[in-house]
C-alpha cells in the first residue's frame, strides 16, 4: 500500500542531526523514498581566512573544524608544514603528538558512540557515561596546554610546551580506569538485545562502493578493507608501535559501532606503548617566529577518528600560505547518504547518521 | 609506505597513446589539458597495473593567470599514489570534465570547487552550490574576491 507522499525538513535544528545537518527527505508513510542534504549552515570559509593568517596562526582554524577530535586537526595541519619544509619534529614531540593524538580520538570515539545510543533511544544516560570519561581527557588537554576544546597544543616543528610533572600520573590512571569502563561499556552494549536488532543489517555498504564514494576511516574498515593511513603511510613514529587494526565484515551500523570500540582498545595500547618509549629530549625546532617556507606545496594527510584529513599547502615563499585545501573525512563521508537510507524507515535513518559520527564543524568549515 | 609516483612513471601507465606526454623534467605530478582529462583518468582508474580506486582529494587553487584542478589519486591494492593537474586559461566561463562517473567521491569535492571557486564540471548530475545559497554574488575563494564593506 502506498501512502501520498510527503516531503519534511529534518533539522537544521535536531539533536539527531549532531550540529546544523539539514536533509529534505520525500517520506512515504514511514519509509525514506528520496532525500537532499544541505550543507552549509556553519560555513565560515576556513579556507579563506586561512590565506590571510600566518602559518603558525592557521593551527587555531583547524581546532574549529573537527572540534571533538581537535589534536589530530593540529596534527594534520603541522605535518603538512613540515613537509612542505621538509623539517621534521623531535622524537619526544612526535611520542608527545601520537599520544594526544590518540587520547583526541578515544575522546571523538566516544562522543560518536554515545549519541550513536543516544539516537537509539537510551535517552542521555549512556551518553553520560561516555562523557564522563572524555571529560578526564580534557582534563589532561587541560594540563597539556590549559584549553580543552580549542587545544593549539601542536606547533610547525613540535609541540607548544613540556608536559607539566602531574601529567603522567594522571595519564597512567585515566587508561586503567579506561580499559575498565570499555568493558563495562561492552557488557551493557554489545550484547544487548536492543541495540542489536536495531542495528544489525541496518544500512549495510560494501567494500567497493565505499572505495568509489571515497570513504574512509571506521566506515571504510566496517566493511572489512584494512586501511588506515597509520599502518599502511605511517607519519611520526607510527611504525615503532605494535597495534591491530580493528576491522567490520558487513558494513552495517553494529559494525561501525564495534569498530570505534574496538579502535579505542588500541588506542590505549598505543599510549601505554609511548609511555614506556619516550624519553627526554627537545620538544620543538627552534624555527623563526614568522615561518617562510619555500615556495612549494605539500599533501599531508593523517588518519583522524574520522577518516583522512589531508591539508594541501602551498606556498609563495610569503608568511602566510597561498593556498590551504582541506580535504574534510566527515563530508566526504556523507556521499552515500543516498544509498544507506532510501529504503529505510525514518527511525533507522537517525541511527545511520550516528553510526556515521560525522561534525558539522568539519563538514561545513 | 605509500609509494608516489612521478610523472614518467604515470605516463608508463597510461600506455603508448600518451607517450606525447613525455617530458625530459622528472615532476612529481603529470600536467594534462582538459581534454585528454578523462580518457587519463578512466585508464588510470582501470588499468589492473594502476588501478587508482580511491579519489583522495580534489582541489582548485586561483593562480590569477590560470586556475588549476588537482587530483589527489590513492590504490590501495598496489599501495601507490599519483598527482594530476589541469590548468585551465580565463576567468569567465570555466568548465572541467567531471569525474563524477569514475569516483562517486567527487561529487562534494566537485561541488565545493563550483561553489567556492567558480569552475563548472561538465557532466556532474547536480552541480549546484554547496555551502552558500543559491544567489550569492561571486566565489569567494578566487583571489580577486572583494570582502562585503564591514
Amino acid at each position: 500500500m502506498t501512502s501520498e507522499l510527503m516531503t519534511v525538513n529534518f533539522g537544521p535544528q535536531h539533536p539527531s542531526t549532531h550540529g546544523v545537518f539539514r536533509l529534505r527527505i520525500t517520506l512515504d508513510g514511514e519509509t525514506v523514498v528520496a532525500l537532499e542534504p544541505i550543507f552549509g549552515y556553519l560555513h565560515r570559509g576556513s579556507e579563506k581566512l586561512a590565506e590571510e593568517r600566518t602559518f603558525t596562526q592557521v593551527i587555531t582554524l583547524t581546532d574549529r573544524m573537527d572540534y571533538t577530535s581537535a589534536m589530530t586537526n593540529n596534527q594534520a595541519y603541522v605535518l603538512s608544514c613540515e613537509k612542505l619544509m621538509e623539517v621534521r619534529a623531535p622524537v619526544r614531540a612526535q611520542y608527545l603528538r601520537v599520544i594526544s593524538a590518540e587520547l583526541s580520538r578515544i575522546a571523538s570515539h566516544l562522543i560518536g558512540t554515545g549519541f550513536l545510543i543516544n539516537d537509539l533511544g537510551a535517552f542521555i544516560t549512556p551518553l553520560m557515561y561516555c562523557f564522563r570519561e572524555r571529560e578526564r581527557i580534557l582534563d589532561l588537554f587541560e594540563m597539556l596546554c590549559g584549553a580543552r576544546i580549542t587545544l593549539t597544543y601542536m606547533r610547525v616543528g613540535g609541540v607548544f610546551q613540556e608536559t607539566p610533572s602531574e601529567f603522567w600520573p594522571a595519564l597512567e590512571s585515566f587508561l586503567t580506569d579506561m580499559e575498565y569502563r570499555l568493558d563495562e561499556y561492552e557488557s551493557l552494549l554489545t550484547e544487548n538485545e536492543i541495540l542489536l536488532s536495531r542495528t544489525k543489517g541496518v544500512s549495510p555498504i560494501t567494500t567497493d562502493q565505499a572505495l568509489n564514494a571515497s570513504i574512509t576511516g571506521p566506515i571504510l574498515r566496517s566493511t572489512g578493507l584494512n586501511w588506515d593511513l597509520r599502518v599502511v603511510d605511517p607519519y611520526e613514529i607510527y611504525n615503532r608501535l605494535k597495534f591491530e587494526i580493528p576491522i567490520g565484515e558487513n558494513g552495517d551500523n553494529f559494525d561501525r559501532y564495534l569498530v570505534r570500540i574496538n579502535e579505542m582498545r588500541q588506542s590505549i595500547s598505543i599510549i601505554k606503548q609511548c609511555i614506556e618509549q619516550i624519553e627526554p629530549g627537545e620538544i620543538r625546532l627552534d624555527l623563526p617566529f614568522l615561518i617562510r617556507p619555500d615556495s612549494g606545496e605539500a599533501y599531508g594527510r593523517v588518519e583522524s577518528p574520522k577518516g583522512e584529513l589531508g591539508f594541501y599547502l602551498i606556498s609563495d615563499g610569503s608568511i602566510s600560505p597561498y593556498r590551504c585545501k582541506v580535504r574534510p573525512p566527515s563530508l566526504i563521508n556523507l556521499t552515500l547518504l543516498d544509498e544507506m537510507l532510501v529504503g529505510w524507515k525514518v527511525a533507522d535513518m537517525i541511527v545511520t547518521l550516528g553510526s556515521l559520527d560525522f561534525n558539522m564543524g568539519e563538514v561545513d568549515r | 609506505m605509500i609509494r608516489q609516483l612521478n610523472s614518467n612513471e604515470i605516463i608508463k601507465l597510461l600506455g603508448k597513446d600518451f607517450d606525447y606526454l613525455q617530458t625530459n623534467q622528472n615532476n612529481q605530478e603529470l600536467f594534462v589539458s582538459r581534454d585528454i582529462l578523462k580518457s587519463v583518468t578512466s585508464l588510470l582508474k582501470n588499468n589492473p597495473d594502476a588501478s587508482f580506486n580511491l579519489l583522495t582529494c580534489i582541489s582548485g587553487v586561483d593562480y590569477i593567470e590560470y586556475f588549476q584542478v588537482v587530483y589527489h589519486l590513492t590504490s590501495t591494492h598496489h599501495k601507490h599514489s599519483c598527482i594530476i593537474k589541469v590548468n585551465l586559461f580565463g576567468r569567465n566561463d570555466l568548465f572541467c570534465p567531471s569525474v563524477y562517473d569514475l569516483w562517486q567521491g567527487a561529487d562534494f569535492q566537485e561541488r565545493e570547487i563550483w561553489d567556492l571557486l567558480g569552475i563548472y564540471f561538465e557532466g556532474h548530475p547536480n552541480m549546484k552550490r554547496i555551502f552558500l545559497w543559491d544567489g550569492f554574488e561571486g566565489y569567494p575563494l578566487r583571489r580577486d574576491y572583494l570582502e562585503a564593506p564591514r
